[in-house]
C-alpha cells in the first residue's frame, strides 16, 4: 500500500508500524513515531495499524536551540 | 542552581545548532562549562541515521539534556512533540515552544499557556519559552511552571535584552522563581547584564555557534555568566544623575 513517511510517498508491504520500521531499515534506531499526528510510543507500534495513505513521522534527535 | 529539584552546576544553558562541526560543537559545550543543553528532534532518513551519531555525541560530553518543540505552532503539535522527545531522549524535561509569529518567532503565549497545562497534567517538568508578560508568566505558574524563561530579544537575533525594565519587573514580580534568559543574547554582556538583574541563568545558541571562535566564545559567555551572577549577589550600586566625587573633598589643596 501506498503510505507518506516523513512527508514522501512509499509504497510499503508492511501492515504495522513496527514492521514498516523494519523494512525501511529503521531496525535498532533511537527514534520516536507519530501515525496520522498522533504518538505512537514503541509498545504500541506492533499494534499500530497502517491504512492507505497514513502519514508517519519518525523522529530522532538533532541539534537544537 | 535548582530547576525542578535537580543541581545544575552552571547558570550557562547551551544549545547545539548550527556548530561549524561536531568537534567544534564538543569542545564549544566543554569550554562553556554548561550541565544543561538543548536538542531537539527531527526527521531521521533511514540511510543517512544523523541522529544516531548526533546522540552519540551528546551522551558523550555527560551533559543533561532539555528538549525543545522548536518550530511547533500550535499547542496539539508541541504536546505531540513532547510526548516523542520524552521517549527517544528519556527525560520529562521539556523546552516549550508555541510560535505565534514567523518574522519574530515570538511566542503564543495562548497556545503556550494551554499546552504547558496539558504537558504538566502528564508529568512532564516544562520549560516555556515565553515573553516578559506578567500575565502570561502567572498563567503558566498556575498551569504548573515551575521555570519561566522569557525572551531578551528575537530568536537569533543576538540584539540582547530589547525590555530590560520588563525583565526587572518580572524578576521583582516573581522572586521565588527560577527565571531564565532564552532567546536573543548576542554578546557576554547581554549575558552578564541579565545575570545583574538577577536572573538565574541564560540560555543561548547563535552567540556561541555563529561567532567566529565558538569554543573561545563559550569560554566568554562562562565567565560573563559568573561575573554577572558575583556582581548580583555583590548588591550593585545604585545609579544615580548627577556626578559625586569618589575622592575625598576634604583636604583638597587650594592652589
Amino acid at each position: 500500500m501506498q503510505i507518506v513517511v516523513n512527508g514522501e510517498p512509499r509504497d510499503v508491504a508492511a501492515t504495522t508500524l513496527a514492521a514498516m520500521l523494519d523494512e525501511l531499515g529503521y531496525g535498532g534506531a533511537r527514534l520516536a513515531t507519530a501515525l496520522d499526528g498522533d504518538f505512537v510510543p514503541a509498545g504500541r507500534r506492533d499494534a499500530a495499524r497502517l491504512a492507505e495513505g497514513c502519514a508517519v513521522e519518525i523522529l530522532a534527535p538533532r541539534q537544537g536551540g | 542552581m535548582r530547576l525542578y529539584d535537580v543541581e545544575i552546576a552552571s547558570r550557562l544553558l547551551l544549545g547545539t545548532a548550527q556548530y561549524p562541526s561536531p568537534d567544534v560543537l564538543a569542545d564549544a559545550v566543554r569550554a562553556s562549562g554548561t550541565g544543561l543543553v538543548t536538542v531537539s528532534l527531527r526527521r531521521e532518513s533511514a540511510g543517512q541515521r544523523a541522529g544516531q551519531s548526533f546522540w552519540s555525541l551528546i551522551q558523550d560530553l555527560g551533559v543533561r539534556v532539555l528538549p525543545n518543540t522548536a518550530g511547533c505552532h500550535s499547542a496539539r503539535e508541541a504536546v505531540t512533540t513532547a510526548q516523542m522527545a520524552r521517549e527517544v531522549f528519556g527525560t520529562d524535561w521539556i523546552k516549550l515552544e508555541v510560535i505565534g509569529e514567523q518574522d519574530t518567532l515570538a511566542p503564543d503565549v495562548f497556545g503556550l499557556v494551554e499546552a504547558a497545562r496539558i504537558l504538566s497534567e502528564d508529568g512532564f517538568r516544562v520549560f516555556p519559552y515565553t515573553t516578559e508578560d506578567l500575565v502570561a508568566a502567572e498563567r503558566l505558574l498556575r498551569a504548573g511552571c515551575r521555570v519561566l524563561m522569557p525572551w531578551g530579544a528575537p530568536i537569533g537575533s543576538g540584539r540582547g535584552l530589547n525590555n530590560p525594565f520588563g525583565l526587572r519587573a518580572m524578576r521583582a514580580h516573581f522572586p521565588g522563581v527560577p527565571l531564565v534568559v532564552d532567546a536573543g543574547i548576542g554578546l557576554p554582556s547581554h549575558a552578564a547584564a541579565a545575570m545583574e538583574l538577577g536572573y538565574d541563568a541564560v540560555l543561548l545558541n547563535s552567540a556561541v555557534s555563529q561567532s567566529g571562535d565558538p569554543v573561545a566564545m563559550a569560554a566568554a559567555f562562562r565567565l560573563a555568566v559568573e561575573a554577572g551572577h558575583a556582581a548580583r549577589l555583590a548588591d550593585p550600586m545604585e545609579p544615580r544623575d548627577m556626578a559625586s566625587p569618589s575622592t575625598p573633598v576634604l583636604g583638597q589643596a587650594v592652589l
